[in-house]
């Protein structure tokens, strides 16, 4: 892959403190109208990727919506740079960075998404078997880890 | 707004699948055009051929498998009767739409040469244009789609211009699976045979709304699904006139298709066991018997009014809530002269203002709410409107005035979150 077709290095960053805190939203919503517009509000907070690259080539297969992902290693930590054209997809592409970016390999490789949306009370509302990708996504990260 | 000699609520209570809740929501069904429920009857009839018949068709002298085999073969007699076939050996039981278009495709391969062309609607389901795609690549014939309008119906210009190419073949959609469009098959058959075309109508989406008739229709072959017709999933069916079948080359062969079988020379046993090579899916078989003599039973005249009705309250529900994009529907900012039908059956396709489809079905599905959320194998048909997906929402014989209101309900809930 040529240097021009994957993002600067400068955005494979740890997360902000916002998307860090909107994890902590979600979790508190007491409703589903709450937890899904907390959702979407996180993946507002996600930078959005550069058209050039919304590639065919980095997209995750399995998703219905379109997603796109990046991956790089800095320092021995993993890091993550992911995009999607659904509002939804987004979210859990956030929340599934907050759990994970600048984390080692190991720790990715061991993440446990079922579990961690039980822990934020999902599990009624987003199952990870729903057709919303979730499982694509994980797939996808953990893909990028055995490159 | 139903009539009241029509006791709607005791068909719907036939179907099991429907009494349920999800989560808070009791289950709201809106996506019989991907499959429907299935009746009560239908699945008793499955599961007392496994508990009372079970056993091969055709093969033993034993009573089990005559028992097997009555049943089955008297299936064919049924859907020979349910779309006036001529006879019981143009009824071939596949297993399901695109196993029949795709055994067609496959069976003509030796007919084709280079250059040949076959014409697709363009509108049509992926098993309506990968089958004749790879039936090109393995003769050199082309694949023309049939152009569309503004709307998505069927462009009859561009048909009538393209039939003057003298197409080998003409693949059809007689109601389209994404829209809904009832396009008039009977005329457009009739145009592709003066031409001297081969033709074959794709009908998953009508059997279970229209009354089907192959030979008033015309067509050299009619496929169509048990599923979407309230039997089960692995049944469908290609029916052909004599000619036509006995024109293909069977795709599968093996056991029961054949007349004799030597290391010399094995020849091929006469229709309809010449396409059924292998052991079928009888219990699917048996339980599409029932699927139509639980709908032989219904007033079908009346049924067909109640499921107009709901369409049109649905489309109508639909405009007023604003902020929706309805597809191949007139009135619709994208209706056009040039359509070949602003008749819809059985599904509404919309789109909530520039909102993503799938965070509209996502959305849906928390309140209890069934519909599709896709390019519904449509692609060509999604590029052509130029979407990347939108929403369906089918009805069937079960969907009553509440379900919809439901549905109207819970989108305006998904509006409110996202506009």
């Amino acid at each position: 892959m040529s240097p021009a077709s994957t993002p600067a290095e400068s955005l494979f960053e740890p997360l902000s403190e916002a998307l860090i805190q909107g994890e902590k939203l979600i979790a508190n919503a007491t409703n589903w109208q709450e937890k899904y517009r907390q959702i979407m509000l996180l993946g507002k907070k996600l930078p959005s990727l550069a058209a050039e690259f919304r590639q065919e080539s980095a997209q995750v297969k399995g998703c219905e919506s379109q997603a796109w992902l990046y991956h790089r290693t800095i320092n021995g930590k993993e890091y993550f740079v992911a995009d999607s054209d659904a509002r939804i997809v987004k979210g859990l592409i956030g929340l599934l960075l907050v759990a994970t970016q600048g984390q080692s390999a190991e720790v990715i490789r061991q993440f446990d998404v079922t579990e961690y949306f039980n822990q934020l009370g999902l599990s009624g509302q987003l199952s990870p078997s729903r057709t919303n990708g979730l499982h694509a996504l994980v797939q996808a990260m953990n893909d990028h880890l055995t490159r | 707004m139903t009539n009241s000699r029509f006791d709607h609520q005791a068909i719907r209570k036939q179907f099991p699948t429907l009494q349920q809740q999800l989560g808070d929501h009791p289950l709201c069904y809106l996506d019989t055009a991907a499959t429907s429920q299935k009746p009560q009857c239908v699945i008793d009839a499955m599961n007392d051929y496994y508990v009372q018949d079970n056993a091969n068709v055709h093969r033993a002298a034993h009573q089990l498998s005559a028992r097997a085999t009555q049943k089955y073969e008297q299936v064919r007699q049924q859907v020979k009767q349910l779309i006036q076939a001529g006879s019981n050996q143009q009824v071939i039981f596949t297993h399901g739409t695109t196993e029949s278009i795709n055994m067609v495709a496959h069976g003509l391969t030796t007919q084709f040469k280079k250059d040949d062309i076959i014409l697709v609607d363009g509108a049509a389901h992926h098993a309506n244009i990968v089958p004749w795609q790879a039936l090109a690549k393995r003769t050199g014939a082309k694949v023309i789609p049939i152009g569309l309008t503004p709307s998505g119906h069927l462009d009859l210009s561009s048909y009538d211009n393209l039939l003057a190419l003298k197409p080998k073949l003409v693949a059809l959609s007689h109601v389209t699976n994404a829209l809904g469009t009832i396009n008039p098959v009977e005329n457009l058959v009739a145009k592709a045979k003066q031409q001297g075309a081969l033709t074959l109508v794709d009908g998953a989406q009508a059997i279970a709304h229209l009354d089907v008739n192959v030979q008033t229709l015309g067509c050299d072959y009619y496929v169509f699904s048990g599923h979407k017709m309230y039997g089960p999933t692995g049944v469908g069916i290609l029916y052909g006139t004599l000619d036509a079948l006995n024109m293909l080359d069977p795709m599968l062969t093996g056991g029961e298709m054949i007349k004799s079988v030597s290391f010399e020379a094995t020849t091929y046993g006469e229709l309809p066991n010449r396409l059924e090579a292998g052991t079928p899916a009888i219990a699917e078989v048996i339980g599409l018997g029932a699927a139509i003599t639980f709908l032989s039973k219904l007033d079908k005249p009346q049924i067909q009014q109640h499921e107009r009705e709901m369409l049109s309250y649905l489309q109508q529900q639909l405009s007023q809530l604003g902020d929706i994009t309805l597809y191949g529907v007139e009135g619709s900012g994208l209706a056009d002269n040039n359509a070949t039908s602003t008749n819809n059956l059985g599904a509404v396709a919309f789109n909530l203002a520039s909102e993503h489809h799938q965070d509209v079905g996502i959305l849906l599905d928390q309140q209890g709410i069934a519909v599709r959320c896709g390019h519904h194998c449509a692609m060509p048909l999604m590029q052509h409107l130029m979407i990347k997906g939108c929403c369906r929402a089918s009805i069937g014989i079960y969907n009553n005035q509440q379900d919809i209101d439901r549905f109207i309900n819970a989108l305006n809930e998904v509006k409110l979150m996202l506009l």
